[in-house]
């Protein structure tokens, strides 16, 4: 079996498991944030049951909405801390406590390998990078996880993409993902998990690999997963010491298909509007003038991207006309920042440096676009709509594009900026 | 047997264009969130599926985000039932929990057009085109999905049936 299928098969308490079957799986850790949140209680409500099947497994997150920006979203902040009064859930992260609820998952050591994880919310499939099966689900299905603390799955089918090589200078795991999902397209994962793989990803720091599990689900997959090693467990140990197990590919585990990367010439990358997987190397859409850059989102709200990001703007402006907005993923990375100095060099590059929050890339709290407008994004989604106007254009790339195209006003190889 | 009008739509429409978030944090009024469907793509859409509509779609349909207040969206439009070439899964769940009907059906974009009237049976995955004179098939449901359906979504089917 692949790691894939060793996890399912141990949460539901099988010896073995196939791709297709249907398993009846328990539930090691369940999250849910602000937004989806609300709706996932009322639901569960409706079940009937007074107390949710495990308060020690449910972790609470603000951070769609945060701080409120109105009325209503207090109000739906305050439904969430009744409920977490109400059932004495311990792991809940206010606001001011925690971040991007993808962030603060593993940061508080609420991730662990071997397990399965599901969030109200799609890129859940960001914990595959410590060795764990995560998916995101629906209002519904968490109402009932929270019931029953149980979910029924289908096992995937896996593809692995194995990546070998190194990056060239600047070139990020973000562009390797978008490189990916612009080869397999936005359905080409679907009801599959992917599981990353080779020298490239052995190589890669945890911080990488959480931005190449996080955007799975913009191929459509169920998830995204690394086999645990060193680098796991490195970063695990530090955050939690309860037990876990971790799960080794067989020798003779199977997958759909093997897909390779060599990534070696590989230039940077970025999504064009309006479908992730319309992607094009940097050179091809050079010069297209922008009026925001945003870093920040649970794809590139971390340390890694914000040091990257920096060393950019170090001592350069951001260009009159354009507003650049920098929103660390988490009050850790976002303390981190502070203390290395980063958030002075975007403060005196003319940047904003906001609270740590979803931001601009759920294009309903803060950073709307207006009809028109463009803007290069290091977070995950271009759609239609997706961070404001329907009419306004989001291309997606790594933090170093990001930082270079603030400064130049259009849409830059970082390169172009050599540090 | 589901009986409606098709409304249709591409490739890849997503959770975003389905429901824009902004609309998620204003109300969790399934009626009001129904008038805001599809606004992205087809800002006439509420009107349309009013009374009853089958929307008819290609690849991926309701890929993107988790917001389950889509598929709610959609059914509170009007929607009786969603057939598309193929779905992305969190939707598809999250269609089937609330009591929408999903069905995959392999061709069906090629085989129907805006306005036909169709006939669904959910039973024998049979979908009968009769605008065009037609029959299509497509894959069955399982039966505990069928029963969940049948109770009307998740929760009535925990609520019948007790919790495991
Ligand atoms: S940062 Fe964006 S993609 Fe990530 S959880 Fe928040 S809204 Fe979703």
């Amino acid at each position: 079996m692949n790691i894939t299928e060793k996890i399912l098969a141990k949460a539901s308490g099988k010896k073995e498991v196939s791709p297709e079957e249907i398993v009846e799986a328990k539930v090691d850790v369940a999250m849910v944030h602000d937004l989806t949140g609300p709706l996932s209680v009322e639901t569960f409500r409706k079940i009937g049951v007074e107390k949710v099947w495990d308060n020690q497994r449910i972790v609470v997150i603000f951070d769609h909405l945060v701080p409120a920006n109105s009325e209503r979203s207090a109000q739906l902040h305050s439904i969430m801390r009744e409920f977490v009064i109400e059932q004495k859930i311990e792991n809940f992260y206010d606001i001011g406590r925690g971040g991007v609820c993808h962030q603060v998952m593993p940061e508080k050591g609420h991730v662990r390998p071997g397990e399965l994880i599901v969030g109200a919310d799609s890129h859940t499939c960001t914990y595959g990078a410590f060795g764990a099966f995560a998916t995101g689900i629906g209002a519904t299905d968490m109402a009932a996880v929270f019931a029953t603390g149980a979910l029924w799955l289908k096992v995937p089918n896996v593809i692995k993409v194995n990546a070998e090589g190194r990056f060239q200078r600047y070139v990020t795991p973000k562009d390797l993902i978008l490189n990916i999902i612009g080869e397999i397209k936005a359905d080409g994962a679907i009801y599959k998990g992917i599981e990353f793989a080779g020298s490239t990803i052995r190589n890669m720091s945890i911080d990488g690999r959480m931005t190449m599990c996080n955007m799975a689900i913009e191929a459509s997959a169920k998830t995204g997963i690394v086999e645990p090693d060193e680098t796991t467990l490195n970063y695990i140990k530090e955050r939690t010491n309860k037990p876990f197990q971790i799960f080794k590919n067989d020798p003779a585990a199977t997958y759909e298909k093997i897909l390779n990367f060599d990534i070696t010439n590989m230039e940077l990358q970025v999504s064009c509007p309006h479908s992730v997987d319309n992607v094009k190397p940097v050179s091809e859409v050079a010069e297209v003038s922008i009026d925001q850059a945003f870093l920040g989102s649970c794809t590139n709200g971390r340390l890694e991207d914000l040091r990257l990001a920096a060393s950019f703007l170090k001592g350069k402006k951001v260009k009159n006309g354009v507003r650049m907005i920098v929103a660390p993923a988490s009050q850790e990375v976002y303390l981190q920042a502070l203390q290395e100095g980063l958030l002075e060099i975007f403060l005196k590059a003319g940047a904003i440096v906001g609270n740590p929050t979803c931001g601009p890339c759920l294009g309903g709290h803060l950073g709307l676009l207006a009809p028109g407008e463009v803007c290069i994004s290091s977070s995950n989604r271009n759609f239609v709509g997706r961070m404001g106007s329907p009419k306004a254009h989001v291309y997606l790339a790594s933090p170093s594009t990001v930082a270079a195209s603030a400064v130049t006003g259009k849409i830059t190889d970082p390169r172009a900026l050599e540090v | 047997m589901i009986s409606g009008k098709a409304i249709k739509y591409g490739n890849n429409v997503n959770t975003d264009v389905i429901l824009p978030g902004k609309y998620l944090i204003l109300t969790l009024d399934p009626m009001e969130l129904a008038k805001h469907a599809m606004e992205g793509l087809d800002p006439l859409f509420f009107r349309k599926a009013q009374g009853g509509a089958i929307i008819v779609a290609g690849r991926n349909f309701g890929c993107g985000s988790s917001r389950e207040e889509a598929p709610l969206a959609l059914k509170h439009a009007g929607v009786s039932c969603v057939l598309a070439e193929s779905f992305a899964r969190i939707f598809y769940r999250n269609a089937i929990n609330l009591g929408l009907p999903v069905l995959e059906c392999s061709g069906v974009s090629g085989k129907v057009e805006d306005g036909d009237e169709l006939v669904v049976n959910l039973g024998t995955g049979t979908i009968k085109n009769r605008s065009k004179n037609l029959t299509l098939r497509a894959t069955q449901l399982p039966e505990f999905v069928m029963e969940i359906l049948g109770d009307g979504g998740l929760i009535e089917h925990l609520r019948k049936r007790g919790l495991k």
